[in-house]
């Protein structure tokens, strides 16, 4: 027996709609294998882990909270992808992010706050913005793989990190391999009382909202959506290919790197190892699961926000180790490229080694 | 003297998981296939590895498990990226975060449980067949790989008919399929072919390196062989010999770090030297570098 693929003469939008629901079914599905292994019933744990938090004030803000820099990643890896430009280097670009903006906010004491903010959203952009320029440069000059050099510097950055904080950034206090926290004007203010919720989420959507302006309502976007497509086309039609490229990789590195600024300002106020925790590479999953619309990114971040929360406080009372999170985030993005395949085909079972 | 026989002696060490994944991305590339699930693959063969000799309390076993978990990871992407035809990048993306997710969760489930002790195995020792000691004194999956299992797949992608149909799959698929050639096929071996030399390469580090498992343990080292495959382009030696290179960087920076005048240096920023020196050579080495015809692309009859 073999799977033939018939190509489907129409999309509709139903099926659009029901993919992502579908995919989540089936993710659940699988991954409830996870559940009872750890000895745990499944509907018992997903309730926990996906509706409990919802029932209270705290739960909700908590699941902002852990969606706001996934909305980042999500939205950074809609603007290389669209383009053409296969970065999977958020994961770096925002521990860079981090790293820049922890630097800064350490020094803006006695600052008036705005400026002091606006000071940090700059680092944390530049952070980024810098991480990302190496690759970019050695791609649209040289035409070398970005996914390669993208990756290969994620882990660079993550030695930065610890070079920094048990070298000269170590708290000079406690001596902990942690930098001094950053200064009070520096830390994105709290919008609601009783509530780690910050001004990070409203920066997180207002950048979302830009990005999909740009892309979906200028000369830009469309440029950059139609080297995405077709480079080729796009050079041939006389479009400068190199440079859009160029700015679609800095704008998505800028946008990752707030995400580490988010971090730093909004829940750690300090810069500590393993502060990216896999959030540049979630924001993949998250982009693909959205078949890059910003709308998506923003439903898959909240989704994705809601389990890694929702995990981490349902670990204790389950025994389920609070890893399934994680396994979860890697079965969704497998399930969603399947399913996929499955919404522009049609796929029959042939009989016979199906060999023509 | 004895300190340049030391750095070499070490290179080789560090060298071999480099060199098994780079081996194993090799076939899976000339196939036409992106396998970013090396990261992964390289955790899984080192974590069930470690498992296997944890719970048999044989470290023995721990080789033939970090094989097979490998080549299982082979099939379940060659289900994706083959049969289905999905974007390998996502694929093998999603397949690294799974696989990594399920070591960590298993890990903790079973291994590490309350307990905050790290649970340890014996190790192999090293080896001395000759007797002569320095550079010659390793452990045997190291000669194995350099004198076996890296000869051995440059051998099979030059001089035999599978590795012909590798090549020829990976850089039409069209054409190898007139000629006959089950495409669908074909890849799906490489990919099982790949992925057991990846879960040997992970399964090198703990059982025969570290003697037991700590999170993050590959810590890139698959991302680097993606690189020192397009180092090499493309085929077996080249790369492994750029593996080598890393590895000697990497052993350079274990003796600098002890001698006196180095100590100033923060030893992080040699460590992340070896991924610098890898994208320099890219950079270098990689302009104008000739892809497999069909990398990216899957094939689908019509």
């Amino acid at each position: 027996m073999k799977l033939q693929f018939a190509e489907r003469p129409e999309r509709s939008l139903a099926r659009q709609v029901i993919l992502p629901l579908a995919a989540v079914v089936v993710t659940l599905g699988i991954t409830s294998t996870a559940v009872v292994g750890a000895g745990a019933n499944p509907l018992t744990a997903f309730r926990k882990i996906l509706f409990t938090p919802l029932s209270s004030r705290f739960g909700w803000f908590e699941m902002l909270v852990s969606a706001t820099p996934l909305i980042l990643t999500g939205t950074a890896v809609v603007v290389a992808f669209s383009c053409g430009y296969y970065s999977i280097g958020a994961e770096g670009q925002l521990t860079a992010g981090a790293i820049t903006a922890t630097w800064v906010g350490i020094r803006l004491g006695g600052w008036p706050t705005p400026l002091a903010i606006v000071a940090m959203v700059g680092a944390g952009a530049l952070g980024g913005v810098l991480w990302a320029l190496p690759p970019a440069l050695l791609r649209v000059r040289f035409g070398i793989d970005e996914v390669v050099t993208t990756l290969l510097l994620n882990p660079v950055a993550t030695l930065v990190v610890s070079g920094l904080l048990n070298g000269p950034w170590r708290n000079s206090t406690t001596h902990y391999p942690e930098s001094d926290p950053i200064a009070g004007p520096a830390r994105l203010p709290r919008l609601f009382d009783r509530s780690r919720l910050h001004l990070g989420l409203i920066l997180a959507v207002a950048v979302a909202v830009a990005v999909w302006f740009v892309l979906s309502r200028t000369v830009t976007g469309l440029r950059a959506r139609a080297i995405g497509q077709a480079a080729h086309a796009a050079r041939f039609a006389g479009l400068r290919v190199e440079r859009t490229m160029l700015g679609a990789a800095l704008a998505s590195g800028a946008i990752a790197g707030l995400a580490g600024m988010n971090d730093v300002a909004g829940t750690q106020f300090k810069l500590s190892e393993g502060l990216a925790d896999g959030k540049g590479y979630t924001g993949i999953v998250i982009a693909t699961l959205a078949g890059l619309t910003i709308v998506g990114v923003v439903g898959g971040a909240i989704l994705l926000g809601l389990v890694k929360m929702g995990s981490t406080s349902a670990s204790r009372s389950l025994g389920v180790p609070s890893q399934i999170a994680e396994i979860i985030t890697g079965c969704l993005l497998l399930v969603t490229v399947a399913l996929m395949v499955l919404k522009r085909y049609r796929i029959r079972l042939v009989r016979g080694g199906g060999r023509r | 003297m004895s300190f340049a026989l030391d750095v070499a002696a070490a290179t080789l060490r560090l060298g071999t998981p480099l060199a098994l994944g780079a081996s194993g991305e090799v076939i899976c590339e000339r196939a036409g296939v992106l396998n970013l699930g090396i990261e992964g693959t390289m955790y899984a063969g080192a974590f069930f590895g470690f498992l296997a000799a944890y719970e048999t309390g044989s470290v023995w076993w721990g080789v033939p498990v970090g094989v097979a978990v490998g080549v299982a990871a082979g099939w379940l992407l060659s289900w994706f990226v083959v049969t289905l035809g999905v974007s390998q990048h996502t694929a093998g993306l999603g397949l690294t975060l799974g696989l990594i997710g399920v070591c960590d969760f298993v890990n903790r489930l079973v291994v590490s449980k309350n307990s905050s002790a790290l649970a340890k195995i014996r190790p192999f020792g090293q080896w001395d067949p000759f007797g002569w000691g320095g550079v010659f004194q390793q452990y045997w999956l190291t000669y194995v790989t350099f004198l076996v299992l890296v000869p051995m797949v440059a051998v099979l992608m030059r001089r035999t008919s599978f590795g012909l149909a590798v090549t020829a799959v990976g850089e039409n698929p069209e054409a190898a399929d007139v000629a006959g050639i089950d495409v669908a096929r074909v890849r799906r071996r490489a990919l099982l072919l790949g992925g057991g030399l990846m879960g040997l390469a992970g399964a090198f580090i703990t059982l025969f390196q570290v003697g037991s498992f700590t999170l993050d343990i590959v810590n890139g080292r698959g991302w680097v062989c993606l690189a020192l495959v397009i180092f090499g382009r493309w085929r077996p030696w080249p790369a492994v010999l750029g593996g080598v290179l890393f590895a000697a960087v990497t052993a350079l920076q274990f003796r600098l770090r002890i001698l006196s005048g180095w100590s100033g240096v923060p030893f992080e920023l040699l460590l992340a030297l070896p991924f610098l020196v890898t994208i320099l050579a890219l950079a270098v080495s990689g302009r104008g570098a000739r892809y497999p015809g069909a990398y990216l692309k899957p094939y689908r009859r019509h």
